[in-house]
Formats: C-alpha cells, structure tokens, sequence
C-alpha cells in the first residue's frame, strides 16, 4: 500500500499542499480563450483531487524501477505509457464532468469550450504525472533510508544485549559458589592450594572485569583470561581436567569480540568435562589464514549422563554476538557427536592497526 | 532397620560429590558431628547407588550435578528409608523444589554448624519416617520451560535409564506409574500429574486423568460412548481419551 494512504495522519496535509496545484489548474483552463472563470473552478477542483489520488499510482512504476538500479529506456518507455494511461483518464473524467456541468443553464456552452481545452489539459496531466513521479522517488529514497537506520539501530541493540548478557553470565554464580567451597576444603587440608586458588580466582574476576569494558581484543588476551578460569578449574576437578592448545602466532594477534571463548571454554567443562567420572581433555585451536580466523573447541562429554541446563543459551549468546559484529561473515557452528562436542567460529581476520 | 541403641553405634553417613575438595570439607566437618561416621565417599551416581547398597548408610549428603546419575536421579532410585540431604553451590529452582518438598539442603561453602544441624535434621526424619516423594521433588526442580529428557527407574537391583523419545506411554496405578517403553513395561513410585508437569507438552498428552501418551505416537481418535473417546497408538494399544484430554488433543493437533 502507498505509504500516504498507509497512514491515515498523511493523507490530509498531502491533500492539503495539492490544493495550490487547483490554482494552477484554475488559472490554465481560464486562460484568454479558454472557459469562464466560474467553470474553470468548478472543474479543476474535483480534477485536483482527482489527480491527488490517481498521481499515486505512479509510486508501483516508481518501486518496480529503482531510479539507480533500472536501465534508461524501460524507465522511460514505462514512465512515459503511465504518464499517458493516467492523464488520458484524467482527460475523459474532465470531459464527463464538463459534460454533466453542461447541462446546467448556468454552464451552457461548457462542453464546447472544454473539447478546445482538452489537448492542453492532456499536457498538463502528462507533466502532473512526471511531477508524482518525482515525488514518489523521493518518498521512496526517504523510506529506503529509514530502512536501513532502523535496521541498524536494531542491530546495535541485539550487539549491546548480547554483551550485557556476556556480562552478566561471566560470573556464574555457580563457579563462584563452588570455588569459594574449594577453598573453604583447602584451607584447613592445603592451605598453599587454598592460597593459590583465591590468587587464581581473584586473577580470573580481574581479568574478565577489565576485558568486559572493551570492543575488541586479541585472541591471546582472550586466551590468556581462559587460562585464568581453567586455573581455578584445574583445583577442583584434579587430574580430571587437562586442556590442550594448538595456536598460531598470527591467529594470536587477530582480534575478537572480549569474552567470546571463555563462556565455550566453560561449557566444555560444565557440559563436558565434569559430565564424566574419568574427566578429559579440552582442546582449544586457533588458526589463521587466508584472511579468516579459525577458532575450535572441543570436548568429550559422557552420553550417559544426565544433561545440565544451560548450554543452549550460552551457545545461543555467541552466535548472537558473531551475528551483531560481523553479519554473516561470523560463521558459528556446534556439533554433537557420539561423544564429543565441536565448536568451531570462523570470522574475518582483523588485527589492530 | 534398627535404631543406634543408647550409648550405641554412630550413624553411617555416605558422601556423594564428584569434586574432591568438595568430599574433603564434608568429611572434615562431619568427622567433628558427634555420633556420625562417614562410611564412604562417592565420585558419581552409580557408584553412590553401589556403596548405598554396600555400605548401608542412614543418611546420604548428595551433590546435585554429577556424572552418570543426577542427585535426584540418584535419590529416586535410592532405598527410601535413607535420609538425604543435599549439596548444592547455587540452584534457584531445586531450592525452590527443596523447600516445597521438606528436604534438607546445604549451600556451599558452608560452616560446620550447618552440617552438624543437617544430621540433627535428617535423625529427625528418620526417626519419625514417611519417605520423601522423590520423583515429585525431581519433576519439580528444573527451569521453567526446560522438561526432562530421561525418566530413571528402579528394577530389583537394576537401574533403567529411560530417555524421554522412547518413553511411550504412563498410566497412573493407585499409587505407582506404570511406564511403557520398547514394549517394557516398567513400575515407578511417582504421581502421574507431576509426571506430566515434567514432560514437554507438546510432546507427551494427558489424554485422561490416569493416561499419558507420547504424541507422535497417536495414530487415530475413535469415539467411543457419549461424549468420550479412545486413542489407538501406532502399536495398536488403546488408551481412554476424557473430555479434558480430547479438549487437549484438539488444541494440540490443530
């Protein structure tokens, strides 16, 4: 539907700055020659308004042929036939009108002095048609950019909700809980250990607090705050966790969104890793190539166990984020197999100027 | 199932947590309870189930997430007259769930005060009986939205997992459920409305007060009577359809 009748608030001022076109009107069928004033006013109002909604329909050629995207001649030959259909029926309802006007006495003689005018009323229909044309390309660039704004907006807002979430799951409340009672167990059978968890712990929070305020940073900080946390991991689960890299100097130096790999390296434990009573190991890998950046996580996680919640939506939270920062050159994608979990992210690789 | 006499025997205490340090702190702060011994420790559900059996414990302190066997899994299938207590870091829901159901629960870290209060609690309920309804307090604890995927069943000795897309069918029997899988019928100790709450609905219709049915095995509706219907699964069986349940169908299937 046209975008004036869509809304019902423009229809009246449209209507409204048409009536200076029933001036014109007026004053082009009065010309010296032409009819009585009188007539000339009792027929161009209607015809304004009816010009006012027929010029309307120009805005369908309008949004089949993009001023930018449409070759010279199809727009002109399509533009120039509406041009013609439009002002030709705008001509015959004049002549109805001037017709039925003619059979009142005071209008006596209209229908002939109409039929000297209807030529130069065709002309001026063509040219009204080309003006709403005009109109309605521009009415179309407005929409288009406010399209494009609105999607923008929108997805700056899943960017910034995406990171609110990050931020708010970065503690879970579950490692922490869990950590404190570590250390609690520690202090009294190994206080060294017990030392060494919280100096671990509290180098984890200070590191996720400092990254979380960033855009953007390299995958070796971002390694290095994984390091952190699998520290704190390391003395609860025992020789139950091992975690393995294969990195690459140039992938280390790529950049990404902070707190991308922690919250996987951590579902790989949760998920994985504590789902099996012989524990395992993490693998991590990042590579860097042919303009890309590969990252892998992968886990082995015990079939037979119960699922835990939770894994969906922080799967969910990366994607969305890949998604919010690179549209679809963030690649993301998890599999399940028979008893392994793959994460594998594959992004455009940016590294600071 | 005898009670310790005057000045008699320590109560057997099991410890079930798959984290070490987490056994340790237990152990330390039960080892200073008066009157308790610890008779095991346990690193995962099946192995908690072993040593239950094993070592006859009174009272079990259980962590919630563990390999193998959940600790509500773990407590469904465990002798009943064997107080649980549970562990747990941070789970809004299964506090919830606790709380509803009277079970005790310890949030770490914890003081050794607390754990001392917990075995006072738990020779309470030992002493005055009345099992906790383990598979309610399961189906009760979880997220909203979230359902379960597997049902655990007891069977003499044996323990069956059975995963919630080869669950065929429940049936409500005075006080047990009778679950239908592959063609098995199996026996659980549970209501089948808490049952059902469990269960995805989009999956799994109450079709009656005392039926349960997995959905895609629905293969037609036939009337049956004034107002009431009967459902063939696509193995043949029948299953009465209520007023309620049929309403349900209908809303279901569109």
């Amino acid at each position: 539907m046209h975008p004036i009748l869509a809304h019902r608030g423009r229809l009246l001022p449209y209507l409204a700055a048409c009536a200076p076109l029933a001036v014109i009107v007026t004053a082009l069928l009065a010309r010296p020659g032409g009819l009585f004033l009188g007539e000339a006013v009792a027929l161009a109002v209607p015809l304004t308004f009816a010009f006012a909604f027929m010029g309307l329909s120009a805005w369908y050629p309008c949004r089949q042929l993009p001023l930018n995207a449409s070759k010279v001649v199809p727009l002109v030959v399509t533009h120039a036939a509406a041009a013609g259909v439009v002002s030709g029926f705008w001509v015959g309802f004049a002549a109805l009108l001037a017709g039925s006007y003619g059979l009142i006495p005071a209008f006596a003689g209209l229908r002939g002095r109409f039929a000297s005018q209807a030529v130069m009323l065709f002309a001026a229909g063509v040219l009204l048609y080309l003006l709403a044309a005009a109109l309605n390309y521009v009415l179309l660039a407005l929409e288009t950019a406010s399209e494009a704004e609105r999607r923008e907006a929108e997805l700056s807002i899943l960017a910034r909700e995406a990171e609110l979430a990050v931020l708010k799951a970065q503690i879970r409340p579950h490692f922490l809980f869990n950590s404190l009672n570590s250390i609690s167990a520690l202090a009294s059978s190994d206080p060294p250990r017990a030392q060494q968890m919280c100096v671990r712990l509290g180098d984890f929070l200070r590191k996720s607090l400092s990254l979380g305020e960033k855009t953007s940073i390299s995958v070796g900080e971002e390694l290095e705050l994984s390091r952190a946390y699998l520290a704190v991991e390391e003395l609860r689960y025992g020789s139950r966790l091992e975690v393995e890299e294969e990195l690459d100097e140039r992938g280390n130096r790529c950049l990404v969104p902070p707190l991308l790999l922690q919250p996987l390296v951590e579902n790989a434990i949760r998920h994985g890793i504590a789902t099996r009573v012989e524990g395992g190991t993490v693998r991590v890998g990042v590579a860097c190539g042919g303009g890309r950046l590969r990252i892998l996580i992968e886990n082995p996680f015990d079939p037979e166990s119960p699922a835990r919640p939770g894994s969906g939506r922080g799967l969910e939270n990366v994607r969305k984020r890949l998604t919010a920062r690179y549209g679809e050159e963030g690649l993301f994608a998890a599999k399940r197999l028979a008893d392994r979990y793959l994460v594998v992210i594959s992004v455009p690789a940016e590294t600071a100027a | 199932m005898t009670k310790p006499g005057a000045g008699g025997a320590d109560i057997g205490v099991l410890i079930v947590d798959d984290e070490e340090p987490a056994r340790t702190i237990l152990r330390e702060h039960l080892g200073r309870v008066p009157g308790v011994r610890v008779v095991g420790e346990c690193a995962d559900g099946f192995e908690a189930l072993r040593s239950a059996a094993e070592l006859s414990p009174r009272i079990v302190f259980l962590d919630i997430e563990m390999p193998k066997l959940d600790g509500f899994e773990v407590l469904e299938l465990l002798d009943p007259s064997i107080a649980a207590v549970f562990v747990t870091a941070y789970d809004a829901y299964a506090v919830k769930a606790f709380e509803v159901h009277a079970v005790d629960y310890v949030l770490k870290p914890f003081e050794p005060a607390r754990i001392a209060v917990a075995v006072d609690r738990a020779r309470e309920r030992l002493a005055r009986g009345g099992p906790v309804r383990a598979g309610e307090l399961h189906a009760a604890a979880r997220p909203e939205g979230t359902y379960l995927s597997r049902v655990v069943v007891r069977d003499g000795s044996r323990v069956h997992i059975i995963p919630v897309e080869r669950l065929d069918a429940a049936a409500a029997k005075d006080d047990y459920l009778e679950l239908k899988s592959e063609g098995r019928t199996y026996l659980k100790q549970q209501t089948l409305a808490s049952l059902a709450d469990a269960l995805d609905p989009k999956r799994f219709v109450r079709v009656h007060r005392s039926h349960l049915v997995r959905l895609d095995l629905l293969a037609r509706l036939e009337p049956y009577g004034k107002g009431s219907h009967v459902a063939v699964l696509s193995d043949g069986s029948r299953v009465p359809v209520s007023r309620e349940g049929h309403a349900r169908l209908k809303e279901l299937l569109g």
